[in-house]
């Protein structure tokens, strides 16, 4: 029995020591969050005045919250990134979803070749695309609206191969039992193959939302008014106005621009994952 | 391919059982067509902006890389490979290239082994899992340029954390960002806490999807300490795993952006300077329209290739399973 | 070489009892199969043989060492699992070597390049190939000792397994429905295959299979589980025709036992189903009983009187050589099924009445609790001889 209770002490030990390297890893990996938490709630003064504590000797967020809330339309910025985020998901769905489902469901001639088409647009960076879109949106105008952030993402090849990749797991009897039930090709779209979907409908949706609200790249090149910034571009402005020496505001900023997408996500940690890597995998 | 063949034949076959007739249309042949209409229906809108959003644009960004076009101005000539042969003469670009390089080699390592490793401890015990997969987790999902923003406060020269830490314990401090020996590697530590989640989650993945027969098979067979175990089971079949990461990571590094528009717009000097960032300036904020196309067409090809080498790779472990 | 003993295992999963006091002897050299639906624990009790899972309570001994938290390396052991469990990133050759390296080799000896440069390496890694090919020429797979298991079919996967199990003369063989990922006739093929393996090398087997016909064909001895609980261990003819217990006699045999209420008229006599069948063992009149009999027990008889039932045919199924003749009898719902020859029986027709006639020697009779009711003379055979045996 001796050798019994040594192999239990032994992986005591290496439960311990799981528990001690990973709380380490992961306190690590927390300290950029909680000192932007900590930054944001201390007065400029305990900011200059260097120190490791966490918590501020005066607490001073009420003031850097306002300040971050009424010297940048922060607001506003966020009001944007919630509008573009949501137009751009609503209309990749709309064009993405039956075009799926023709690619999974369908036959017809150059169907292979559109599937082509997408696998294409799914390796594609998309900044490779910025200038020749960058001069498209130039020619109609639209450059410094609403339309330039999102008419070039109104079609995902991703999302189209998610929901192409799920659609063809369902049975084509579905779909044959639907069509007997008098459905037009469109309302099987809509109304059977889409619900069935929402998983991987799900799954796409948090990477669309978390990718473009997050998106800095693309912003800076199409917009210029502050009234149509999105978060990320308008936390940019921020940071250079004030040339990094008012942390207080700016961390209270920051804090305000990560804090939706966080809670979405410790509210739905296995979403999140699956939509952000689970497409990975399938690639 | 062969979907169109079949549906023709089947088409072919009922005309000529019935008399090559072409008005009585047989009713397979009539439903083969009326799917068909539904397909390009259904499918048309998408297509659609997928040539004008994706296929226009590539098709057009070889072709500007080949004038010496400049936005604005009116009229542009083809200087064909020009713009491309100035790229590799012009040191800035060059640094660009070595930077990313660096870089690549700094965050595909890091993150892989950082990844793995956390990965491993996470699913060798039963306990608060999903607690260390959220916490890893999240830089990956979090907006970059706000956490950019808090990365350069913690590597501020004298208020920062990092020196502060540094100088208690007696290590010497730096100021990291300014510094042209040191901002690349920081700039990939950046990267490495930004990816290591995602790594993660795939090796966790890849960890699931190994039978525990294996492991079974391994006690018996004697391979029963950990490192054994490791050695005859876990790493070898997270080889597949691996590649994938280490290609994803290597892609995702490659666009880094983001962190260098935030903290040092490529400098000091040239010493930042990556990829997307040169491309960025020369295009949006130079518009030197023809020379940021090349650019554009050269950073396309080094992530074609890696994509390719994903590819050939993907294929040639389909005979792990 | 070795035997096996168990003794009250116990084992449960949270609340769910998996294995109920299980206790079994199994004699050196004996082949023995633990037979019973899935989730009757049979598994589990292989595994806490191998040592890869711990009992709540009882106790293992294998060759009379008690093996209780022995690892499974150290217990004598080789297993073969229902999907095999070959490595998929080496070669067969490396495959079948792996127990040989792990025991014979040092660690710091199975380290890539370095290990090669320490002494005596190269010569025991020679003498491991030679035993990993010898052992594949025995099993017929020595030409594919370089490919890699995603190159193999089914069967050759099987042998690699059972090769990476014998290379290294294990005292005890464990096999955990090693047959049920191959087709039928391969099965067949192998089942043969795996009896010569038995016979040649001579050692214990224990195999956990669901299947009736492996366990039969390939058993000196059968084990029946179910729920957790050891039934009847006996040869495989006896587990058919003399089973202990009603679920046993129910889990074995296909098309199913037929199982009828009846009560005892008097000595030899039984009433059933509007009808009197003559038997063999005895109990006091009145006394309720269920009578088995297997669909082949039954023969056709020409008309209706005592020791014949009869009824109406629901359906036929005709299997070739054998008919099975589904009878609904008055007063049962579940229908009576015999089986008959095809050439004795040639037109029977659903709807039409039929007489049926049970062989008194071949009526199993169970109290209404399950338990079986032997003849007297053969309940002293099996109970009392052995005891009087055993003192003497």
């Amino acid at each position: 029995m001796s050798a019994a209770t040594s192999v239990n002490r032994l992986s005591l030990l290496a439960g311990i020591l799981r528990h001690v390297v990973l709380l380490v890893t992961g306190a690590l990996i927390l300290v950029p969050f909680l000192w932007m938490i900590s930054l944001s709630i201390k007065a400029p003064g305990e900011i200059f005045h260097a120190s490791f504590s966490f918590w501020p000797v005066q607490f001073y967020g009420i003031e850097n919250y306002k300040k971050a809330l009424t010297e940048t339309p922060l607001l506003r910025y966020m009001g944007n990134g919630l509008m573009v985020c949501g137009l751009i998901l609503a209309l990749q769905i709309l064009l993405c979803a039956p075009c799926a489902y023709a690619l999974a469901k369908l036959r017809f001639f150059g169907r292979d070749l559109i599937f082509g088409l997408v696998l294409a647009g799914l390796i594609l960076p998309h900044q490779v695309l910025s200038l020749p879109l960058f001069i498209f949106g130039y020619k109609l105008a639209i450059l410094n609206t609403y339309s330039a952030l999102i008419l070039p993402y109104v079609v995902s090849p991703f999302g189209i191969f998610l929901l192409r990749q799920f659609f063809k797991t369902i049975p084509d009897d579905v779909v044959h039992a639907a069509r007997l039930d008098g459905l037009s090709e469109f309302a099987i779209v809509w109304k059977v193959m889409v619900p069935m979907a929402l998983p991987a409908l799900i799954a796409f949706a948090i990477f669309s939302v978390v990718g473009h609200w997050n998106d800095l790249f693309w912003p800076l090149i199409a917009v210029r008014d502050l009234s149509l910034m999105p978060p990320p571009l308008g936390i940019l402005v921020f940071k250079n106005e004030e040339a990094g020496s008012d942390y207080g505001p700016l961390m209270a900023a920051s804090t305000l621009v990560v804090l939706p997408l966080t809670i979405a996500f410790l509210a739905a940690q296995r979403w999140f994952v699956e939509g952000l890597t689970g497409g990975a995998v399938k690639q | 391919m062969s979907e169109p063949r079949a549906f023709s034949t089947a088409c072919h076959r009922s005309l000529t059982r019935r008399g090559a007739s072409f008005l009585a249309v047989s009713p397979a042949c009539r439903q083969a067509f009326v799917v068909a209409f539904a397909g390009y229906g259904l499918a048309g809108p998408a297509v659609f902006f997928l040539l004008v959003l994706f296929l226009l644009p590539v098709v057009g960004v070889f072709f500007i890389a080949l004038t010496d076009w400049q936005l604005g101005a009116g009229s542009f000539s083809f200087v064909f490979l020009a713009n491309y042969r100035e790229a590799f003469a012009d040191p800035t670009f060059r640094a660009s290239l070595a930077n990313t390089a660096v870089y690549v080699l700094i965050v595909v390592p890091g993150t892989l082994f950082g990844g793995l490793t956390v990965a491993l401890l996470i699913e060798s015990g039963k306990s608060c899992r999903s607690f260390y997969r959220a916490i890893h987790f999240l830089p990956f999902m979090a907006t970059v340029t706000a956490m950019a923003i808090v990365w350069e406060a913690l590597l501020h020269p004298t208020i920062g954390l990092v020196n502060q830490i540094f100088a208690a314990v007696g290590l010497s401090t730096a100021n990291w960002l300014r510094n042209e020996n040191t901002v690349v590697p920081v700039l990939g530590t950046i990267g490495i806490w930004q990816n290591l989640g995602y790594a993660m989650v795939l090796f966790l993945a890849g960890l699931k999807s190994i039978p525990r027969d294996l492991y079974d098979a391994a006690d018996v067979d004697g391979a029963d300490l950990w490192i054994d175990r490791l050695r005859t089971v876990t790493l070898p079949l997270l080889g597949p795993v691996s590649m994938f990461v280490v290609i994803v990571v290597a892609l995702r590094a490659l666009e880094c952006f983001d962190a260098v528009k935030v903290l040092t717009q490529g400098g000091p000097g040239n010493a930042s300077e990556v990829l997307l960032y040169t491309l960025y300036r020369e295009s949006f904020e130079y518009l030197r329209t023809g020379y940021g196309a090349a650019l554009a067409v050269i950073f396309l090809a080094m992530v074609g290739i890696l994509t390719l080498i994903n590819a050939l790779v993907m294929d040639r472990k389909v005979h792990y399973q | 070489m070795a035997s096996v003993l168990i003794e009250s295992i116990t084992k449960a999963y949270g609340l769910t009892p998996v294995l109920r006091s299980v206790s079994l002897s199994i004699a050196d050299g004996e082949f023995l199969t633990l037979l019973g639906p899935s989730g009757c624990g049979k598994s589990t009790l292989l595994r806490i043989l191998a040592g890869l899972e711990v009992q709540d309570a009882g106790s293992v001994s294998i060759g009379e060492r008690v093996v209780d938290g022995v690892r499974p390396k150290r217990r004598d052991i080789a297993m073969v699992f229902q999907s095999y469990a070959l490595y998929p990133h080496m070669s067969v050759a490396s495959n079948i070597a792996l127990p040989l390296r792990m025991r014979r080799l040092s660690a710091l000896q199975r380290l890539p390049l370095l290990g090669r440069l320490l002494p005596r390496t190269t010569q025991i890694a020679a003498d491991i190939g030679v035993e990993v090919s010898r052992t594949a020429k025995s099993l017929g797979i020595g030409q594919l000792l370089s490919r890699k298991p995603g190159q193999l079919s089914g069967g050759q996967r099987q042998r690699v397994a059972v090769g990476r199990a014998m290379v290294r003369h294990p005292a005890v063989f464990l096999m955990d429905e090693p047959l049920s990922n191959l087709d039928a006739k391969l099965r067949v093929q192998l089942r043969a295959e795996i009896k010569e393996l038995h016979q040649r090398l001579g050692v214990t087997f224990i195999y956990v299979t669901h299947d009736q016909a492996e366990a039969m064909t390939l058993s000196d001895r059968v084990a029946v589980m179910l729920d957790g609980e050891l039934l009847q261990v006996a040869p495989p003819q006896s587990i058919y025709s003399d089973p202990d217990n009603r679920r046993v006699a129910e889990f074995i045999g296909s098309p199913k036992i037929n199982l009828l209420d009846g009560v005892m008229r008097e000595r030899g006599l039984i009433d059933v189903a509007g009808s009197t069948l003559p038997i063999e063992a005895d109990a006091l009149a009145g006394t309720p009983l269920s009578l088995g009999i297997r669909p082949e027990a039954l023969y056709l008889a020409e008309h209706a009187g005592q020791g014949v039932l009869t009824g109406s045919v629901r359906m036929v199924e005709h299997m070739g050589s054998d008919l099975f003749v589904h009878l609904d009898l008055a007063g049962i719902d579940q229908p009576l099924i015999a089986r008959l020859l095809a050439e004795r029986a040639p037109h029977i027709a659903p709807g039409q009445t039929l007489h049926v006639g049970a062989r008194p020697d071949r009526i199993l009779l169970f109290t209404r609790d399950g338990r079986r009711l032997r003849r007297e003379a053969d309940a002293v055979r099996r109970y009392v001889a052995p005891l009087r045996e055993a003192a003497g």
